[in-house]
């Protein structure tokens, strides 16, 4: 049996006849020789992603991801609803600029007004006019540990969200969907909260130091070897913070005269650490495997912008799982464009390790492909393993010489003893090491909880953004006052979520999104998604226009052979 | 109105508009589900409410305006202006029509009566 072009393509050999079949023709003249190009069919512009894997080879299971169109009428509606609150805003900021109204906003004194503005009003539009009447949807303060049910402060605010005042009481047992809780690890008892325990009475609380000064502590050694070890790379470094992580070291990899191809909705971090790096940045469209090959083949036919001289170096910098939309990057069909054009490949894990995967591994291990593959796995220990910080892993000169020219490295406090033994504990039980079976059955009741939220929610009629093994479910809202109505009306029920809206989303796509964890227990997520399916009638959210399965309804399957 | 039953886990009855399938020129198979009508897709939606009483279907009515024209947001003297000018409006709209569409549509009958009419009435009086 001949190898297919696609699998010798995974190994490396650079492939001269591409799956769809185009060759040289006789006179000389080379045609398109693009791995994922196909001829364009119509299709009813029914789902946004039009990206069905055209190389299902690379693939060992389906891959089933939905972005459903938003229905006409409803973003006509919400450009509506838009319009409306931008008059009242601007009617509000007429009334605060001519004194009518008491101005709680920051302004200059009378004696600077002829100055150069210190204090651009329409910057600042959207969140005077338009966030502030909806604030009490977020930083709400929690006064209990953030696992499955968590206790809220009860706010109350009597001049319409620019002032809260706490009343003393205390909401108990809201089930949070919110908290980036996957594997559960957000707990005060247990070993891992245990062995904190013991650490921060050997070690305090505080290091008093940078890492490259005199922060280096046997403890960051021991956490290091073993989330080495946990990915499969050869050596790995800790960071204390996430962001920091990515926003540190990308400028540290990069410079001047490289080419960064980030994916459309990276996160923020991502952006602010290739603009920091000086490098070009090209972007490609959300997970689409044509824009990125295009971007690579224009970057190494054309070069450098204006002298035509090649780049240094190419940096695809992709996320494990988007947290706004759900989805799951394509990653065998990046690492076979990576391999066939010689790029680098840096993947962020934030959301996706610990959570994916029959291991737990990320999306390296979901798939099923080499880590050594990936050039740089970055992740971080906020979502799945209860702590806070980030690592990068990869191969032994990469993270030596990132030891010595990261920012984050030679200037930022190093992590908290406590917290990295957290790392070290909590890893070691996803592993399996610890003796216990505690690992394995996390792992598997998350996959069985996203399951199971992601079918109940897809039945019920809601829009639902991402891949179907993804614990991180957007539920889109759309309209600017349902975004405020929805937060308020599960707080009612007990029921905590987040809800998002421009400019983290795109304007008419706001969204409620659901992270699914394994410490929330069936009868928790049943709680949840009755009071979900209540909350979308009253507010009229079940917007969804697929054709549901048919239940097994006696008068109905009576009724659809009568039309027969 | 009064007293919908609400079947909370069961799906939603079939399009009872398509059942004779008049109105929708249903020439493919017909679909249970068949949701591409918005007074359908309103109305399923709503049967799936318990409203105990009138009062209660037209504050949830109301709600609904608010959600959707984005008033719900709104300090309650902001609503109450948008409400008012929107009232206005659609009053000034009910009275304008009440007093011209009577005269427009006879008129218009009128107009087209006499074009269809007048050629008969032309021929008769040419042939006698």
């Amino acid at each position: 049996m001949t190898e297919s072009a696609t699998s010798k393509l995974l190994n490396g050999d650079i492939c001269h006849r591409t799956s769809n079949g185009k060759k040289a023709s006789k006179n000389g003249f080379v045609k398109d020789h693009s791995l994922f190009e196909q001829p364009q069919k119509y299709r009813r512009p029914r789902d946004k992603n039009q990206n069905v894997p055209h190389n299902s080879s690379l693939y060992k299971k389906p891959f089933v991801e939905s972005f459903e169109e938003t229905p006409l009428w409803v973003a006509v509606l919400t450009y509506m609803g838009y319009g409306i609150l931008t008059i009242f805003g601007y009617l509000r900021d007429f009334l605060r600029h001519w004194n009518i109204e008491k101005c709680h906003v920051a302004r200059e004194r009378d004696e600077q007004k002829d100055f150069v503005p210190l204090y651009q009003d329409f910057e600042n539009f959207y969140t005077r006019n338009l966030y502030m009447r909806i604030r009490d949807n977020w930083n709400r303060p929690i006064c209990s540990v953030p696992g499955a049910k968590v206790d809220l402060v009860e706010r109350v605010t009597h001049d319409y969200n620019w002032t809260f005042e706490h009343t003393g009481k205390v909401v108990k047992d809201v089930i949070n969907m919110g908290s980036y809780n996957y594997l559960g690890f957000a707990e005060n008892t247990g070993a891992c909260a245990d062995a904190a325990l013991e650490v921060t009475k050997m070690y305090g609380a505080g290091v008093g130091s940078t890492r490259c000064e005199m922060g280096n502590l046997d403890i960051h050694e021991e956490m290091e070897q073993l989330v080495a070890r946990f990915l499969g790379v050869e050596s790995a470094m800790a960071f204390g913070m996430g962001f920091a992580t990515n926003s540190m070291n990308i400028p540290a990899l990069m410079g001047k005269g490289c080419l960064i191809l980030s994916d459309e909705l990276n996160h923020t971090s991502l952006v602010l650490g290739a603009r920091l790096s000086g490098s070009t940045i090209r972007v490609f469209k959300h997970n689409n495997m044509q824009s990125l090959e295009k971007l690579l083949r224009d970057a190494i036919v054309h070069g450098q912008p204006r002298t035509h001289r090649p780049w240094k170096k190419i940096l695809i910098v992709v996320e494990g799982i988007y947290s706004m939309e759900g989805s799951i990057v394509r990653l065998p069909e990046v690492i076979a464009l990576k391999k066939r054009y010689k790029a680098y490949l840096y993947l962020d894990e934030a959301h996706s390790i610990g959570a994916l995967g029959p291991n737990g591994r990320g999306v390296v291990d979901y798939f099923g492909l080499d880590s050594k593959d990936v050039d740089i796995m970055m992740g971080t220990f906020t979502k799945s393993f209860g702590a806070a910080g980030g690592y990068i892993g990869g191969k032994k000169e990469l993270i030596d010489y990132l030891r010595r020219h990261s920012h984050s490295a030679m200037y930022a406090t190093s992590m908290s003893p406590p917290v990295a033994q957290q790392i070290i504990t909590s890893m070691k039980i996803i592993m399996g090491e610890d003796g216990t079976t505690l690992g394995a059955d996390r792992l598997r009741q998350l996959s069985q909880n996203t399951t199971y939220f992601r079918r109940r929610l897809h039945e019920m009629g809601f829009i639902i953004y991402g891949n179907d093994d993804s614990p991180v479910v957007p539920l889109m809202l759309y309209m600017p006052a349902k975004i405020g109505a929805f937060g308020r009306e599960m707080l009612k029920r007990n029921i905590g979520t987040v809800v998002v809206g421009f400019p983290a989303t795109p304007i008419i796509e706001s969204r409620a999104r659901f992270c699914v964890s394994a410490a929330h227990t069936r009868e928790m997520l049943d709680t949840a998604l009755e009071a979900i399916s209540e909350v979308g009638d009253l507010l009229q959210l079940k917007y969804s226009r697929r054709e549901q399965p048919l239940p097994s309804l006696g008068w109905m399957s009576e009724e659809s052979l009568l039309q027969d | 109105m009064a007293g919908i039953e609400v079947r909370p886990s069961q799906r939603l009855p079939p399009c009872l508009l398509c059942k004779d399938c008049f109105l929708f020129l249903c020439v493919k198979k017909h679909r249970p589900m068949h949701r591409s009508s918005r007074t359908l897709h309103l109305r399923d939606l709503r049967a799936r409410m318990n409203f105990k009483n009138l009062r209660e279907y037209l504050a949830w009515l109301y709600y609904q305006y608010l959600l959707i024209t984005g008033i719900y947001v709104l300090e309650p003297w902001e609503k109450s202006i948008f409400n008012s000018i929107l009232f206005s409006a659609i009053a000034m709209v009910v009275y304008t029509s009440y007093v011209f569409v009577p005269i427009h549509v006879r008129l218009a009958l009128e107009f087209f009566l006499g074009i269809f009419g007048g050629q008969p009435e032309s021929t008769m009086a040419l042939m006698t």
